[in-house]
C-alpha cells in the first residue's frame, strides 16, 4: 500500500459512531472471563468518543446546505441513479438525535458508576450495542438498513429489559415488548418489500425518485401504512402503545433512562424521515388526508397517555405514560408535515427527552433510597433525601410542561404555530389538556414522595398487594451516590438550557428545511449539485403563545394542588358523573392487561385502521 | 401470470398472528411469531423470482446468463438470522420464566398489570 | 390440542372471545390492505429489480466473487450484516446471563447427576452414526464457510452447520461428553472475536481504503479460493460468531431442559 488514503472527510468517520461501540462491546465480552476491571471506564470512554463524534457530525451538518452523505464500502451511485451500497445520509436533525442517544447512554453509564458488582460487563456491552443501534438508525439512509437497525435496537432493548433474569416481571415485560415490536418490524419489512417490488431500490433517495414520477396507488398507500405503523409501534402510538408501560416499568433504571429519553422518539423521527424522502412526492396531492390521519392517531395518544398517567401509582409506569403522551404531541408535529412543525418536534423531543431521562434518574434515586417506586409505599419517604432532589424533580416537570423560556416551550410554540397555518387551530387545546394532566400527575407524585403531601392512598388502583421490589443496587440504601445526582442534574439542566443555545430555533428551522427537502436529499445521495433553497422565514412566536404556556403551567399546578387536597374545590361534581368517570377509567386501565394476545390483537387492528383511514384519505 | 405467492405470504402472516392472539402457551406463541416472520421470506423471495432464470452464482455458468435477483436473497438471509436471534432470545426468556413460575400459560402468568 | 377451560379474566378485561373478535376484525382489514398493496406489484415472475440486475452484471468483475449473494451480504450491503451480527451478539449475551445464573443455581452438581439422567438409553447404532458424522459435519462447515465467495454458502450457513456438530455429540454421546467438547470460555471468546473481527476489518477499510467496510486487500481472480479481498475474511468472522452463538444457544437450552426435567421429576415424586 503505497499511499494511505486515510479518510479525509469527517463524514467518512460517521460509521465509527456505530462500529466503535460494537467493537468495544465485543472486547468487553471477550475480556469478561479474564478480568472485570476497568469495565465502566472502557465503556465510558467509548461513549465519550461517540458523543464527541456526534458533536462533530452535528456541527458539520449545520454548516452544509444539504444532507451529509457517508458512503459505506466506498460505493458510488451508478448511472441511472442506481445506489448499490448503503449510505449514511443525515442532516442536523439526524445528527442531533444520534447525539441525544449518546448523551443519554453516557448518563446511564454515570448512573451505574461505582456499582460494578450489581451491573456487570454484560450490561455495559448490551448498552453499547444498543447505542450503536440507536445511532445507526438515526443516521442511515437505506430502507432495509433501517429495518436492521430497528431490530438491533429492539433486540438489545429486550435484552436490557430482561436483564434482571431473577425477576419474573422483568421477563414478562421483555416478552410483551418483544412480541409487539417484532410484529411491527415484520410489517415494516412488508412495506419495504412492496417498495422494492415496485422500484427495485432500497436507498431512500432512489426509492423516492422512482416513486416521484407516478400517481400514488394502493401499493404506495399500503407500503406507507405498514412502514409508518411499524415505526409507530416503537413510538408507542395508540393502539400500539400497550407494551411500553409494561416494559419501562420493569427495565433497570439505566436502561429506562435511554428508553424514555430517545427510543420512542426515534419511532416518530423515522416516520418523518420516510415520509419526507420516500412518500412526499407521490402522496403530495393527498397530504391533507395523511395529515388528518396522523394527527388523529397523535391526538388520541396524547390524551390517552395523559389520562393514564394521572391514574398510576407506580412511578415508572407514570413516567411511561407521560412518555406516551408526549410522543403523541411530537407526532402531531410530525403529522403536520411542514418544516416548521418538524423544527418544533426536533426541539420538543430533544428537550423533553433529556428532561424525562433526568426524571427517570430521580425515580431511580427514589427506588434506591426508599426501596420502592409505588407512590403509596414511599409516601413522604423522599423527605429523607437531600433537598436538591425535589428541586430537580420540580424543575424537570416544569420544563416538561413547556414553561417559557425553556427548550420545550419553543418546540411547542413552533408546532402550534404550524398547526394554525395548516388549519388545525384547535391543536393548542390538545397540548393544553395533555400538558396539564401529565404535569399535574408528575407534580402530585413529587409532592407525595418528597413532601408527604396529600392523603396516603392505600393504593386505590391496585387492590392486590404490590409486588415485593428489590433494590436494583446492593449497596447501602443510606446515601444516594453522587454520580446519580450528577447525572440527574446534568440531564435536567441540559434539557432546560437547550432553549438558551445560540440561535437554536433558527438552526432547528434550517435543519428542518434541509430535512424536508426531498430534492436536496436525492441530489446529495446521487452526487448531483444541491439545488438552492429560498431563505427560511423566521418563525413568529408571539405573546399569545407565552401567555398560553404560562396559563398551562399554572393550570397544572392548580390541578395538582386540588388533587392533593391543598386547595378546596368550590363545587362537587355530581356523584353519577364521578362514578361514570371512574368506571370508564377502570375499563381503560383494564385494557392494559399485560397479555401478549390482547396487545397483538390491538396492534393488528391498529394496522388495519391506519391503513384503512389512509386509503380513504388518499 | 400468477398472484398466488403473494397471497401465500399474506395468509402465512395472518394465520401466524391468529396463532399468537389465541395462544395458550408461550412456546406456541413464539413459534407463531416465527411463522409470521416467515411470511416475509416468502414475499421477498417471490418478488425477486423469475422463472427459468439461473441462481446468481456465476461459477459454472457464463457471466451473461440471466439470473434472479441476488438482493432479495441477501435480504432474506439477513432476515432469517434476525428472526432466529429474536426467537432464541424469546425462547430463553420463556424457559427462564417457566423456571420462576412453573407455567407458560399466558393466563396463569401474573404480570405487572394495572 | 385438547380443549382447555376458558381463561380467567378480571372484570373489565377483554374476554378471550372479545379478543378474538377484535383480532378477526383487524386481521380481515390487514389482509385486505396487504392484498390491495400487493396487487400493485408486477405479476409474479415478471419483475427484474434494477438493483439486482446491476449487481449481477458488475459484482463478479468488481469483487472477484462468483456468488453475487455473498458479495451483497459482505460488501455492497455489508453494513446490514454488521447490524445483524450484533443482533445475534445481543441475543446471545442474554443467553450467557442465563447460563451463568444456572451455573450458580446448581453449584456443580450436574456432573454427579449426569449418569443418572442418561442411563445408556442411546443405542449403539445411534452412537456410532452420530460419532461418525461429527467429523464430516465440522469439515462441511469449514468448506461451506471457506467457499462462500465461490459457491452458495458462507459464514452463516457454515456457522450453523458447525453448531449442529454439538447436537450430534449430544444425541449420540451423553450430556457430560457434550459439556466436555464445548469449553464455554473458548466459545464465548470465539463468538466475540468473530463479531469484533468484522468491525476491525470494516475499520481496516476506513484506514486503508477510505471508507468503512471498503475492500483493502488484493482482489485476485474470480473463481479462485484465495480471492475477493475482504469477503472471505468477513465470512470467516461471521462463521465464528454464528457458530459460537448457536453453540451457546443450544447448550443453554439443553441445560435448562435438563434442569427443568429434574425439577419436574422431583416435584412428581
Amino acid at each position: 500500500m503505497s499511499s494511505i488514503p486515510f479518510a479525509t472527510d469527517l463524514a467518512d468517520l460517521a460509521p465509527v459512531a456505530v462500529a466503535g461501540p460494537f467493537l468495544v462491546a465485543a472486547i468487553l465480552v471477550t475480556a469478561l472471563p479474564f478480568t472485570r476491571r476497568h469495565v465502566e471506564l472502557i465503556a465510558a470512554l467509548a461513549t465519550s468518543l461517540v458523543v464527541a463524534l456526534c458533536v462533530a457530525l452535528l456541527l458539520k451538518a449545520l454548516h452544509e446546505t444539504g444532507p451529509v452523505v457517508s458512503r459505506l464500502g466506498g460505493w458510488q451511485p451508478r448511472p441511472g441513479g442506481v445506489v448499490v451500497g448503503i449510505n449514511f445520509t443525515f442532516d442536523s436533525l439526524g445528527a442531533a438525535l444520534a447525539l441525544l442517544a449518546a448523551v443519554l447512554v453516557a448518563a446511564a453509564q454515570a448512573f451505574t458508576l461505582r456499582f460494578a458488582a450489581a451491573v456487570g460487563a454484560t450490561f455495559h456491552a448490551l448498552l453499547l450495542v444498543f447505542l450503536g443501534g440507536l445511532v445507526g438508525f438515526a443516521l442511515t439512509g437505506d430502507l432495509f438498513n433501517m429495518f436492521v437497525f430497528f431490530e438491533l435496537m429492539s433486540v438489545s432493548a429486550y435484552a436490557l429489559t430482561a436483564y434482571r433474569i431473577e425477576r419474573a416481571d422483568s421477563l414478562q415485560g421483555a416478552l410483551t415488548f418483544a412480541f409487539t415490536n417484532s410484529v411491527g418490524a415484520i410489517m415494516i419489512l412488508f412495506g419495504i418489500a412492496l417498495l422494492y417490488g415496485r422500484t427495485g431500490a432500497l436507498n431512500l433517495a432512489a426509492v423516492g425518485q422512482a416513486l416521484a414520477g407516478r400517481e400514488s396507488d394502493g401499493l404506495v398507500v399500503v407500503a406507507f401504512a405498514m412502514i409508518t405503523g411499524g415505526f409507530l409501534v416503537k413510538a408507542a402510538i395508540v393502539p400500539f402503545h400497550f407494551w411500553l408501560a409494561d416494559a419501562y416499568a420493569v427495565a433497570p433504571t439505566p436502561a429506562g433512562i435511554v428508553f424514555t429519553g430517545v427510543m420512542s422518539d426515534l419511532g416518530i423521527y423515522a416516520v418523518a424521515r420516510i415520509y419526507q424522502t420516500v412518500f412526499q412526492a407521490p402522496l403530495a396531492p393527498h397530504a391533507g388526508g395523511v395529515r388528518a390521519v396522523l394527527i388523529g392517531f397523535a391526538v388520541a395518544t396524547a390524551l390517552l397517555g395523559a389520562v393514564m398517567a394521572l391514574g398510576q401509582d407506580h412511578l415508572k409506569r407514570l413516567l411511561a405514560f407521560v412518555t406516551i403522551s408526549q410522543i403523541g404531541l411530537g407526532l402531531i408535529g410530525v403529522g403536520l408535515l411542514t418544516p416548521d412543525a418538524t423544527a418544533g418536534v426536533a426541539l420538543l423531543i430533544s428537550a423533553d427527552g433529556l428532561l424525562r431521562a433526568g426524571l427517570f434518574v430521580c425515580l431511580g434515586a427514589v427506588l434506591h433510597r426508599c426501596g420502592s417506586v409505588y407512590q403509596s409505599r414511599v409516601h413522604g419517604a423522599g423527605k429523607a433525601m437531600q433537598r436538591v432532589w425535589p428541586v430537580l424533580f420540580t424543575a424537570g416537570t416544569l420544563g416538561l410542561a413547556a414553561l417559557p423560556p425553556f427548550g420545550a416551550f419553543w418546540g411547542k410554540a413552533l408546532i402550534e404555530g404550524a398547526a394554525a397555518d395548516q388549519g388545525y387551530g384547535w391543536i393548542p387545546a390538545v397540548f393544553f389538556v395533555a400538558t396539564v394532566l401529565t404535569a399535574a400527575a408528575l407534580l402530585r407524585a413529587g409532592a407525595r414522595v418528597f413532601l408527604g403531601w396529600g392523603a396516603q392512598s392505600t393504593s386505590s388502583s391496585d387492590p392486590r398487594e404490590p409486588k415485593a421490589e428489590e433494590r436494583e443496587l446492593e449497596e447501602s440504601r443510606r446515601r444516594v451516590p453522587q454520580a446519580m445526582l450528577a447525572s440527574a442534574a446534568a440531564l435536567i439542566l441540559a434539557g432546560l438550557a437547550l432553549g438558551a443555545l445560540p440561535r437554536v430555533i433558527d438552526r432547528a428551522q434550517q435543519g428542518a428545511h434541509v430535512f424536508a427537502d426531498r430534492e436536496a436529499y436525492a441530489a446529495a445521495v446521487l452526487g448531483r449539485p444541491i439545488p438552492t433553497r429560498p431563505p427560511v422565514a423566521a418563525a413568529h412566536i408571539g405573546a399569545f403563545e407565552v401567555v398560553l404556556a404560562l396559563v398551562t403551567v399554572l393550570a397544572a399546578v392548580a390541578l395538582a394542588a386540588m388533587l392533593l387536597g391543598r386547595v378546596r374545590i368550590p363545587f362537587t361534581p355530581p356523584a353519577g358523573l364521578r362514578r361514570a368517570a371512574e368506571r370508564g377509567f377502570l375499563r381503560l386501565r383494564r385494557l392494559h392487561s399485560g397479555q401478549i394476545g390482547d396487545y397483538v390483537a390491538w396492534a393488528t387492528l391498529g394496522f388495519a385502521v391506519l391503513g384503512g383511514t389512509l386509503a380513504l384519505a388518499t | 401470470m400468477s398472484f398466488l405467492p403473494y397471497v401465500v405470504a399474506v395468509w402465512v402472516c395472518v394465520i401466524g398472528l391468529y396463532g399468537i392472539v389465541t395462544s395458550r402457551h408461550l412456546i406456541h406463541a413464539i413459534i407463531c411469531l416465527s411463522v409470521v416472520q416467515s411470511s416475509t421470506y416468502v414475499l421477498l423471495l417471490a418478488i425477486g423470482y423469475r422463472k427459468g432464470y439461473a441462481a446468481p452464482i456465476f461459477i459454472d455458468i457464463p457471466r451473461s446468463t440471466k439470473a434472479v435477483d441476488p438482493v432479495v436473497q441477501a435480504l432474506t438471509l439477513t432476515d432469517v438470522v434476525v428472526g432466529g436471534a429474536v426467537t432464541a432470545l424469546l425462547l430463553a426468556i420463556a424457559v427462564q420464566l417457566d423456571k420462576h413460575l412453573g407455567t407458560l400459560d399466558p393466563d396463569e402468568l401474573d404480570p405487572l398489570r394495572d | 390440542m385438547a380443549r382447555q377451560a376458558p381463561p380467567r379474566r378480571r372484570p373489565g378485561e377483554l374476554s378471550f372471545a372479545g379478543r378474538r373478535r377484535l383480532f378477526v376484525v383487524g386481521a380481515v382489514g390487514l389482509a385486505g390492505l396487504l392484498l390491495w398493496g400487493l396487487a400493485g406489484l408486477p405479476d409474479f415472475s415478471t419483475f427484474t429489480p434494477v438493483y439486482g440486475q446491476v449487481l449481477n452484471r458488475v459484482a463478479v468483475e468488481e469483487r472477484s466473487t462468483t456468488d453475487v449473494v455473498t458479495a451483497v451480504n459482505f460488501d455492497y450491503r455489508g453494513f446490514d450484516t454488521l447490524g445483524e451480527e450484533f443482533i445475534l451478539f445481543a441475543a446471545v449475551l442474554v443467553l450467557g446471563l442465563l447460563l451463568r445464573a444456572l451455573a450458580e443455581e446448581r453449584r456443580g452438581k450436574i456432573d454427579d447427576d449426569a449418569p443418572r439422567r442418561h442411563p445408556g438409553k442411546t443405542s449403539d447404532a445411534v452412537r456410532l452414526t452420530t460419532v461418525a458424522l461429527v467429523g464430516p459435519t465440522v469439515l462441511l462447515a469449514i468448506y461451506i464457510t471457506a467457499h462462500g465467495h465461490l459457491t452458495p454458502g458462507g459464514g452463516f450457513q457454515g456457522g450453523v452447520i458447525a453448531a449442529t456438530a454439538l447436537l450430534l455429540v449430544y444425541l449420540g454421546g451423553d450430556y457430560a461428553a457434550m459439556r466436555r467438547v464445548r469449553p464455554l470460555t473458548l466459545v464465548t471468546t470465539a463468538k466475540a472475536a468473530g463479531a469484533g473481527g468484522f468491525v476491525l476489518i470494516g475499520l481496516g477499510g476506513l484506514i486503508f481504503a477510505g471508507a468503512f467496510l471498503q475492500n483493502f486487500l488484493p482482489l485476485g481472480q474470480p473463481g479462485h479460493l484465495v480471492a475477493a479481498g475482504t469477503i472471505p475474511l468477513l465470512s470467516l468472522a461471521v462463521g465464528l460468531e454464528v457458530a459460537g452463538g448457536f453453540v451457546l444457544l443450544l447448550s443453554e437450552l439443553l441445560d435448562q431442559l435438563l434442569v427443568l426435567r429434574r425439577r419436574r421429576e422431583r416435584r412428581s415424586q
